[in-house]
């Protein structure tokens, strides 16, 4: 229905050609816009409806004394709904490693944080179907689950800055219970509002960057220099995408078009995943906490991760 | 009425400053606001996200940005 709407609206209201390169870069242009804005609002309404009633300080509660493995399976899978703007990330690392949680589960979280973005997630789902949306999440929760359980292994607890370990924190008290559903879902819409606007250059610059792939870029060109067959493609994906530091949804329409455009499906998958966990934003605040070996195990672990899922992908699909 | 607003200064911190302002402004009290960035007192409150508001020494909200309004039924009780 969309797309009859787009069609009529470019090619018959604007009377662009429909055969030309330009026409098609404009339809898919203004398709993709709308199409997201409205997803956007769908997912980020709804995970935040879920975020109100798990705030970090109920998580904390939660995962405190909790089995090793248990913990990293739980952190993870708590990683993935939880808020984590990267100025909460030092609050939040100073709160589990004070409250007792192991370092290694609090690694768990800290990398499905980013690793699995609910935002990528929905459109995903969208725009490939289930399947590749599961194949995304488990690979992500497995990074997460199984990064944690390493760093835990190594005994790094002397790498974290010692006034991590001297600070006393407040009783915290949860003020989830509080909230009536009126008031969630109002602050979910304030919330939502806030941040597609925040996020929406990004997304019509990627889509921009998307439109031109799908109009201009030529098949084979593509498909030469992205194949399967050469394994260094991926690697190459995530160095290209750790400086583009964006956002998921600005990402996904360009990575749609890469893979209309015959790049392989895990290969745009780790460029995606490199352009939204591997933050040099992150890495700055998170080195308040972190001595530098680390920072630079965990963000070592999450690249070789993000790798391992590009190929995992290639494979698989 | 003493006004603590504590985060690490990112955009969502800036944003709760200018709500408090304009609410504090609105209401017309006599108010002091202070900014807290020093990560040792933050996380004194006990709050593992920022930004976070607290009126005389307690936690009001935290982890979000609240509206004008609701700030400025926060500081009248």
């Amino acid at each position: 229905m969309w797309q009859n709407a787009v069609n009529w609206l470019i090619y018959d209201l604007l009377g662009l050609d429909k055969s030309s390169l330009f026409g098609g870069a404009v339809n898919f242009f203004i398709y993709d816009v709308v199409k997201i804005i409205f997803l956007l609002f769908v997912i980020i309404f709804s995970v935040n409806i879920i975020r109100s009633f798990l705030p970090p300080e109920k998580i904390k509660e939660m995962l405190a004394g909790k089995n090793k493995y248990v913990g990293n399976v739980l952190a993870a899978l708590f990683g993935i709904v939880t808020p984590f703007c990267s100025c909460s990330a030092v609050p939040l690392f100073i709160g589990f490693v004070e409250s007792g949680i192991p370092l290694g589960a609090t690694f768990s979280f800290l990398i499905a944080s980013p690793v699995i973005n609910e935002i990528a997630l929905g459109l995903l789902w969208n725009y490939f179907g289930l399947k590749i949306a599961l194949i995304y999440i488990v690979s992500g929760l497995l990074i997460a689950i199984f990064g944690g359980v390493v760093i835990g292994k190594l005994g790094l607890e002397d790498w974290v800055e010692d006034f991590v370990y001297q600070i006393k924190v407040g009783k915290s008290v949860s003020r989830a219970a509080k909230l009536t559903f009126k008031k969630r879902s109002k602050d979910a819409w304030i919330y939502t509002f806030g941040l597609v606007k925040k996020i929406l250059p990004y997304i019509v610059l990627g889509v921009g960057v998307g439109a031109f792939i799908h109009g201009y870029a030529p098949e084979d060109l593509l498909v030469r220099i992205a194949s399967k067959s050469n394994p260094f493609t991926v690697p190459a994906a995530v160095l290209i995408g750790v400086p583009l530091y964006s956002n998921a949804a600005g990402t996904i329409p360009i990575v749609v078009a890469l893979i209309e455009k015959g790049v392989p499906m895990g290969t745009a998958l780790a460029f995606m995943m490199a352009v939204t966990a591997l933050s040099l934003p992150e890495m700055i605040i998170l080195r308040k906490v972190l001595k530098k070996p680390l920072l630079a195990t965990f963000f070592g672990i999450v690249t070789i991760a993000i790798i391992f899922t590009g190929y995992l992908f290639n494979m698989l699909i | 009425m003493e006004i603590k607003l504590l985060g690490t200064g990112c955009l969502n911190c800036k944003k709760l400053e200018a709500n408090t302002v304009e609410a504090i402004t609105k209401l017309g009290i006599d108010a002091e606001v202070e900014k807290v960035t020093d990560i040792v007192e933050i996380m004194s409150y006990g709050i593992l996200s920022v930004p976070a508001l607290v009126v005389d020494g307690e936690v009001k909200v935290s982890g979000r940005i609240p509206s004008v309004n609701e700030i400025m039924n926060l500081l009248k009780v």
